[in-house]
């Protein structure tokens, strides 16, 4: 075993130990850095796959922005529910069947393929790799139409947002 | 040198453990919270699949790196929309539970 496994066991024993936990922490505040610290250790792995580029957006995307997102809105919403009480469903343990059920389903199917003990070695160069998706990703024999249109979704859900979020009984007492 | 099948028995687990918690809380934010969950499973495969076509084909396949690129354009615009709408019902209904969001119940 050398240092890269060691490197990708740990971050993969810490970011599945905190999706566990993200799942079933009663606090929901705890619940919301769990899950930083989860998508943290998804961002090394991806370091280990060298896609230092998505580990960055990772970083920035996820832990800068949706995380922070999410922590604003459990603390918008919890007047109400002061994180007393059963925070899971009565019917968990169908739920957690569901859960095991799919993951055995996946995993068995994956060992069926006969790709599935490939040692991923390690590629030529990185940066190789993201000047070809920088390329690809604004020309017209590549990805410009769906850049364009991600762009148009994200432009359409930020309005969208705003529009929905927007508090009503100001509009009507101004 | 990982197998392949690290990375996929991870982000399979993963994957489960986010769908457990979409089903199993209570709270619209921690279901939001199990969707992303789930979208970053996906993305460990879309970029662990990449690898392994860009190894086996030894050459830059910059095909895989734009999926996960568009995945995660489209994980940011829901996670936006949806805790608007969560924030939103909460305005409304004074609650994030969503067994309590019976309004559309015939």
């Amino acid at each position: 075993m050398n240092g890269l496994q060691v490197v990708f066991l740990l971050a993969a024993l810490v970011s599945l130990f905190s999706a566990v936990m993200v799942v079933s922490a009663r606090r929901m505040m705890h619940a919301a850095l769990w899950l930083v610290l989860t998508l943290m250790g998804v961002a090394v792995i991806f370091v280990t796959l060298q896609s230092s580029f998505f580990a960055v957006v990772q970083i920035l995307v996820y832990v800068g922005a949706i995380a922070i997102l999410i922590i604003f809105s459990v603390m918008l919403t919890r007047r109400v529910m002061e994180d007393h009480g059963d925070q899971i469903l009565p019917g968990w343990r169908a739920a957690a069947l569901v859960a095991v059920l799919v993951f055995a389903v996946l995993v068995g199917f994956l060992a069926l393929w006969q790709g599935f003990t490939t040692l991923l070695v390690e590629l030529p160069s990185d940066s190789d790799n993201l000047l070809e998706l920088g390329k690809a990703l604004v020309s017209p024999q590549g990805y410009v139409l769906p850049f364009e249109l991600a762009s148009v979704l994200l432009v359409a859900a930020l309005i969208g947002a705003t529009t929905i979020a927007v508090d009503r009984k100001e509009e009507q007492s101004r | 040198m990982i197998p392949i099948a690290w990375y996929l028995i991870f982000s399979a687990a993963l994957f489960c453990i986010g769908l457990f918690g979409a089903l199993a809380r209570k709270n619209a934010v921690a279901i939001l919270m199990g969707i992303e969950l789930m979208l970053n499973a996906v993305n460990v495969n879309l970029i662990a699949f990449w690898h392994y076509y860009a190894q086996i084909h030894s050459r830059p396949y910059v095909h895989g790196l734009a999926f996960t690129t568009m995945v995660f354009v489209v994980a940011a615009a829901e996670v936006a929309v949806g805790l608007a709408l969560v924030i939103s019902a909460y305005r409304r209904r004074q609650t994030p539970v969503v067994d309590e969001l019976t309004l559309l119940k015939g």
